[in-house]
């Protein structure tokens, strides 16, 4: 019989196997949750029952050839795509496959610098060497835009041998390139399109959101299914196009991926494809709807600036993601992340992060209208109690980097630890960044500037919470020798 | 045939009244709303299963939760009431011929609707001149008040489900952005006795203590609410409720009550030393 986007097949054969009450002389050992009884009066009981190893009723990640390979062929239907795989890794993983794919050793990649960390691990993963397309910067709101269609042109025209191009799409503040242009001019020169969609699972199946990585004909796309789609943490998709060979693709991702794939990750990935084919138009009208009362409520206030579509410009600001809600906040005096910082203290308000100059509150269709009007509530009330004027607040966010080495180069090389106060003018070894968003300050291999040290400096004084060094307390940096 | 109405106070412990009929049961978009008729209680609304108020026992809880700031306030004129739909603090408040203007912000229409229907002894005075409804958050509507009223009476649910909005910070903020410089709150406020509802009662008490310099709690005897044992807050900007109140005032104002007197009004403030210590753990 064929199946179609009401089916779940993980799902479905789990609860079959649930029905057979097979004994289990396998892993995990904590047999069905019996043999952990604290972890399962804290998880549920249904929840440890399906927590199984693979089994020939329930497929295999590594080598799909039943239920995992029907799941993922009616993702691929939902989605617009040749080939889906079922990611466990978060989409890191995937994100990691993607040009583990795509380069070798020397191959050149061409991005924006302002990737998610994961794309620059895959390159000292791999060995390729980026060449970084310096994304266009909203000066006001500090932060980095998508890239113009021009720098790619310039970039190709360069470096007429690279491989591929990554594009984030949209970004973390719900930026778009244009994805379609990008994607023509690529392949008009033979490289592969990667698209980091990691924001972007509602593009499709909303109506009006930007393009997506599949309609632009884009050949590889990460989607995390466990932001705007609604599985389980760490949960995600990699779609492919026609250009790809998935099995080689396999091949690729079982280099990195785990034997013992979770099927509670499994099973969420399949339900919440399952819902959105089935009713993801209705979903993300909800989301949008709440996002807009929420910026119209929040730009009521004063101070605040709840930005949206008024900002594309046709290049680099191709097309905004309205489900978005990015909030500028220097206007009151205080930092994103110190604003972050209150709504959480003071009002037990958590939002997905706070920067330099903006702040963005996660919305979904989990979310209900009284918890919106609490946060605007909140943002009002912020805004009254601890509210100053703009003066001395640093603006500037993204920071085009000075590239001394490749990634792969500078992580593996002999390097020595400094003080961040003797650290300018050295190259780095190793990553500085906030999380989240987890886009690096510098990554292993580019030039430390005062610049970058000062703005190092603010952020920790500011309280963001930076990762990447192997020094823990961010005072120190390995440079190279 | 035996038809009971239960309400669990605590994963241990139920509440029953034995129910005659029922009037209604329907579905807002907020809520399930029911009336009952009961031998003991009279006619009983719940929200979501919750006791709301009984035709037996509601005027303890109206009467303390109006009375108090009204008396305490020197001369209230413009006065906000959030929640309330059932309209008993509407009642009591319109008996005050000083009163200009009451504004009453409820989020839910249909209990308005059922109150006028089957509650006819608290809702009775939806048509005073005086009143205003609003059918909108309260959160939201507040959150644009600036200065403005003398007293905003807080007749929330409970923590959790629609009315949750009303016990956080942002909302209290807000009230006292929305008073007047001599303004007065009071609020429901949960009991002191299982541990559950004691959690819920600090945190907000933690919350008013924080945005208002004035921060009193009293209580009162309610029989169908959980344990029985009530409390309300009284948060100020300036008036504190013993200290600036003038009883014989308020005795003048002839306003006949079945609770509240001028009495009790102080007594109600003395509280048990194990609910005092709740609140300063919070302090």
């Amino acid at each position: 019989m064929a199946l179609s986007q009401v089916d779940a097949p993980i799902y479905e054969a789990l609860r079959r196997l649930r029905r057979m009450r097979v004994v289990p002389f396998d892993v995990p050992g904590h047999k069905r949750g019996r043999g952990n009884m604290e972890l399962t009066e804290f998880l549920g009981e249904d929840c440890m029952n399906v927590d199984v190893n693979s089994m020939k009723p329930l497929d295999n990640l590594c080598h799909p050839v039943s239920v995992i390979r029907d799941a993922e062929m009616l993702a691929a239907q939902a989605f617009g795509a040749a080939n889906v795989f079922f990611m466990v890794g978060g989409t890191t993983s995937a994100v990691q496959s993607m040009i583990m794919y795509a380069c070798k050793e020397g191959d050149k990649i061409i991005m924006p610098r302002n990737v998610h960390r994961s794309a620059i691990n895959a390159l000292i993963l791999t060995g390729a060497v980026p060449v970084y397309v310096d994304p266009d910067v909203n000066r006001q709101l500090g932060i980095a835009l998508g890239m113009s269609v021009a720098q790619v042109e310039q970039a190709i025209k360069d470096n007429p041998d690279a491989k591929a191009i990554m594009v984030n799409n949209p970004t973390y503040y719900g930026i778009c390139s244009d994805l379609k242009r990008i994607t023509e001019l690529a392949h008009e020169h033979g490289m592969l399109v990667l698209v980091d969609e990691a924001h972007g699972t509602h593009f499709y199946f909303g109506e009006g959101f930007p393009t997506t990585a599949m309609a632009a004909g884009a050949d590889l796309s990460s989607v995390s299914m466990h932001k705007s789609g609604g599985s389980l943490t760490q949960s995600s998709f990699l779609l492919m196009g026609e250009r790809i060979n998935s099995d080689y693709m396999r091949q690729i991702v079982n280099l990195t991926q785990t034997t013992s794939a979770s099927y509670l990750l499994l099973s969420s990935l399949d339900i919440s494809r399952k819902r959105l084919a089935l009713s993801g138009r209705e979903i993300f009208a909800q989301t949008v709807e709440m996002a807009e009362y929420a910026r119209d409520e929040i730009n009521g206030i004063g101070g605040y600036y709840a930005y949206s579509k008024e900002l594309v410009n046709g290049d680099s600001i191709f097309d905004f993601d309205v489900s978005k809600l990015s909030v500028y906040t220097l206007p009151i005096g205080l930092a994103g992340i110190e604003v972050y910082d209150l709504l959480r203290d003071e009002y037990d308000i958590q939002i997905e992060f706070g920067d330099i100059g903006n702040i963005l509150a996660y919305v979904s269709v989990g979310d209900r209208k009284r918890d919106i009007e609490r946060l605007i509530s909140a943002l009002a009330e912020i805004k009254r109690r601890f509210g100053k004027t703009e003066t001395g607040m640093l603006t500037q966010e993204y920071i085009n980097p000075i590239v001394a080495e490749a990634p792969r180069k500078a992580f593996y090389a002999q390097k020595r630890s400094l003080p961040l106060s003797e650290a300018a003018g050295n190259v780095c070894s190793e990553f500085v960044m906030c999380y989240p968003p987890g886009i690096p300050i510098l990554a292993p291999g580019e030039l430390i500037t005062p610049e970058i040290i000062k703005y190092i400096r603010y952020a920790k004084e500011k309280g963001c919470q930076m990762t990447g060094t192997e020094d823990i307390n961010i005072e120190r940096l390995n440079v190279l020798v | 045939m035996e038809l009971w109405f239960t309400e669990r106070h605590t994963p241990n412990v139920k509440f029953s009244i034995k129910v005659d009929h029922q009037l209604y049961s329907g579905n807002s978009e907020f809520q399930r709303i029911d009336v009952f008729d009961s031998k003991e209680f009279g006619r009983f609304l719940t929200l979501d299963g919750y006791m709301m108020l009984t035709e037996k026992d509601e005027f303890i809880y109206h009467e303390m939760i109006t009375h108090v700031p009204m008396a305490v306030h020197p001369d209230p004129k413009n006065i906000l009431v959030i929640g309330a739909g059932d309209g008993g603090v509407l009642r009591e408040l319109t008996r005050y011929s000083s009163v200009e203007n009451i504004d009453l912000v409820e989020i839910d229409e249909l209990v308005v609707e059922v109150s006028k229907k089957f509650l006819p002894t608290t809702a009775c005075r939806f048509d005073d001149p005086r009143v205003h409804v609003y059918y909108e958050d309260g959160v939201k509507f507040i959150r644009r008040c600036e200065d403005k009223y003398d007293v905003i009476i807080v007749d929330s649910t409970d923590p959790f489900g629609p009315g949750e909005g009303l016990f956080t910070k942002e909302f209290y903020g807000s009230c006292f952005k929305a008073l007047r410089e001599d303004g007065i709150m009071v609020n429901q406020h949960e009991s002191p006795f299982y541990d559950e509802d004691a959690a819920a009662m600090q945190r907000s008490h933690k919350r008013i203590v924080e945005s208002f310099p004035i921060s009193r709690v009293y209580q009162a005897h309610i029989p169908t609410y959980p344990s029985g044992h009530w409390l309300f807050g009284f948060a100020s900007k300036r008036y504190h409720p013993t200290k600036d109140y003038n009883a014989a005032k308020w005795s003048m104002l002839g306003i006949r009550t079945r609770y509240y007197n001028t009495q009790l009004h102080v007594g109600s403030f003395a509280l048990p030393n194990y609910v005092e210590e709740l609140l300063k753990d919070v302090e």
